[in-house]
């Protein structure tokens, strides 16, 4: 029989702690859509993602219902756009279009693979697909571009680096009157994985089933929470599995959705993502939780080494809730999405180089950074290189999500609005790093590839 | 299959009867109830097996929320599932 207490800290972790299921994310393989004329293409696209996903909404409604717990994004991530764009050739915005509209039909909150994996090289349809992110974007609400210019198997891609740099920019600058949201939804990453249901960077990878449904949880607020409660007399070790035994909690929670989910459907159930991702709303931050751990703010030294705890311990405490594990799983630190790290970028106890440190271990990378409007194409190109090398010789996924505030400067805000937020302009370092990403070529794989 | 129905509010007559009236009105059976009166605020947790309802799970739902407004309560019904999975191994 159920316990009281037990019932009474599931409701009060929805209720209170904004525990909800980030994300339920339909991963569906567009490889048999490729024909040679764009519009056959575009239609069969429209047709394969309308026909599968048709229920995905109204079951997890059905599921919140049921269950009593919010799933807050319903979201399909499907075979990178640029496979399409080089079997059929054309303008890649078209296939945009396509996923804007049936995003708009089926009622996901974002489509994502808009996507190019260039990490070796570029082959046919992955340029012309790039250079189509930015107008894309534009032209949409709910895609979602991503290219992944380097892997520990690959190494670095130095002519995608330097092309993502004046890409990033360009996103931005044809968005400048609308807060240049367009860069807000355009990722650039290294090791990226392939069943990851988080955006801006989900697509659905070549090794993938059909269709499949990816979960992806959520809950820094119960973090927080739990160890609030413990107080300031326990040692780290107690804390470290303390969050262990939160996110074991946090994670059940998403098997079930997944379970269910992909029962109700008659989909196979792909992993859960455990990652901490924080919102904007009160209670619901990473950056709370280091605080809690004992910084005075976020930023602060020490703040590394907490996040490497933290990450480490929803690692561990996941893995044993849920028989598939994936995606990027660990802890979210995207910058105006998160009410502390905006506090703290906002005091300037955050700085890019401080964040650029906490990436090399919490899961993912520079996510959601609001840089000065005159940033130039190869500093950007350039913060993109140091993060895919901190993912390459880390074996991690590392990423880029930075957005150039254009006819902005340091100490200004952007607001995106909803789960993108807010945040102020952070200071970037303005020195010219334009030979070395000029110098194109390929960054060769570390030794760590030559693992067999 | 079971599912989890959780009252609070403030503490009036009658609470308890009104909430077990409605299972009866469903055809839930109630196979357990724990209440507590802490400082003026009223919480009940009751079981009730929904095998043999006679309507939806989620408009059983829908129907003690709207009970519960039509009293001042929060009532939520969730199934027991969300509650295993969470603290069971």
């Amino acid at each position: 029989m159920l316990n009281t207490n037990d019932i009474l800290e599931t409701i009060s972790m929805i209720q209170d702690e904004n525990l909800d299921i980030r994300t339920v994310t339909m991963g569906i393989s567009l490889l048999d859509c490729a024909d040679a004329d764009i519009e056959a293409s575009c239609r069969k696209v429209y047709q394969k993602i309308t026909t599968l996903a048709k229920d995905l909404v109204p079951v997890c409604e059905q599921i919140e219902k049921e269950f009593g717990i919010p799933i807050i994004n319903k979201r399909i991530s499907v075979t990178p756009i640029a496979m399409l764009a080089g079997v059929s050739g054309g303008d890649p915005v078209k296939y945009a279009l396509t996923l804007e509209k049936a995003a708009g039909a089926v009622g996901v909150n974002f489509i994502g693979g808009f996507s190019a994996l260039v990490h070796r090289g570029f082959s046919a349809g992955d340029q012309a697909l790039i250079h189509a992110i930015p107008e894309a974007l534009a032209q949409t609400e709910h895609i979602c571009a991503s290219v992944n210019v380097g892997s520990t198997k690959a190494g670095i891609n130095l002519d995608a680096v330097e092309l993502m740099g004046r890409i990033v920019r360009e996103a931005a600058e044809i968005t400048k009157d609308r807060e240049c949201i367009g860069a807000s939804k355009l990722v650039v990453l290294c090791n990226a994985p392939e069943n990851n249901p988080f955006m801006a960077g989900a697509f659905h990878g070549v090794g993938e089933p059909d269709v499949v449904i990816h979960v992806g949880v959520s809950g820094p607020g119960v973090v927080r929470s739990a160890l609030a409660r413990s107080g300031k007399n326990k040692s780290i070790t107690e804390i470290a599995d303390l969050i262990k035994r939160t996110a074991f909690k946090i994670t059940r929670m998403g098997q079930l959705v997944g379970t269910e989910a992909s029962r109700r459907l008659g989909v196979p159930f792909g992993i859960v993502d455990l990652s901490l991702a924080p919102t904007p709303a009160i209670g619901d931050s990473v950056a709370h939780i280091l605080e809690e751990i004992g910084l005075e703010q976020c930023g602060a030294a020490g703040t590394t080494a907490a996040l490497a705890m933290l990450n480490d311990a929803v690692k561990k405490g996941g893995v044993m809730a849920s028989s598939m594990v994936g995606g990027l799983s660990g802890a979210f630190i995207p910058v105006s999405e998160d009410a502390g790290m905006i506090d703290a970028a906002r005091s300037g106890a955050l700085c890019i180089e401080k964040l650029e440190a906490m990436t090399a271990v919490c899961s993912v990378g520079l996510d959601m950074i609001i840089i000065p409007g005159d940033t130039t194409p190869e500093v950007i190109s350039g913060i993109i290189a140091d993060e895919a090398a901190i993912g390459m010789i880390n074996s991690k996924t590392t990423a880029v999500r930075v957005i150039p505030a254009i006819g902005k400067q340091a100490g200004e805000e952007l607001n995106f609005g909803g789960l993108l937020g807010y945040g102020p302009i952070m200071k970037v370092n303005t020195l010219s790093p334009a030979v070395f990403v000029h110098r194109g070529g390929q960054i060769p794989a570390p030794i760590q590839a030559l693992k067999n | 299959m079971l599912a989890v129905i959780t009252v609070t509010g403030k503490d009036t007559v009658g609470v308890l009867a009104k909430v077990s009236g409605e299972c009866a009105a469903i055809g839930a059976n109630i196979i357990d109830v724990s209440q507590t009166v802490m400082q003026g605020l009223f919480a009940m947790i009751m079981m009730v097996e929904i095998d043999q309802i006679q309507c939806s799970f989620t408009d059983m739902v829908d129907r003690m929320e709207t009970l519960g407004h039509s009293m001042g309560y929060v009532i939520h019904v969730m199934h027991e599932d969300i509650f295993n999975a969470m603290h069971r191994i």
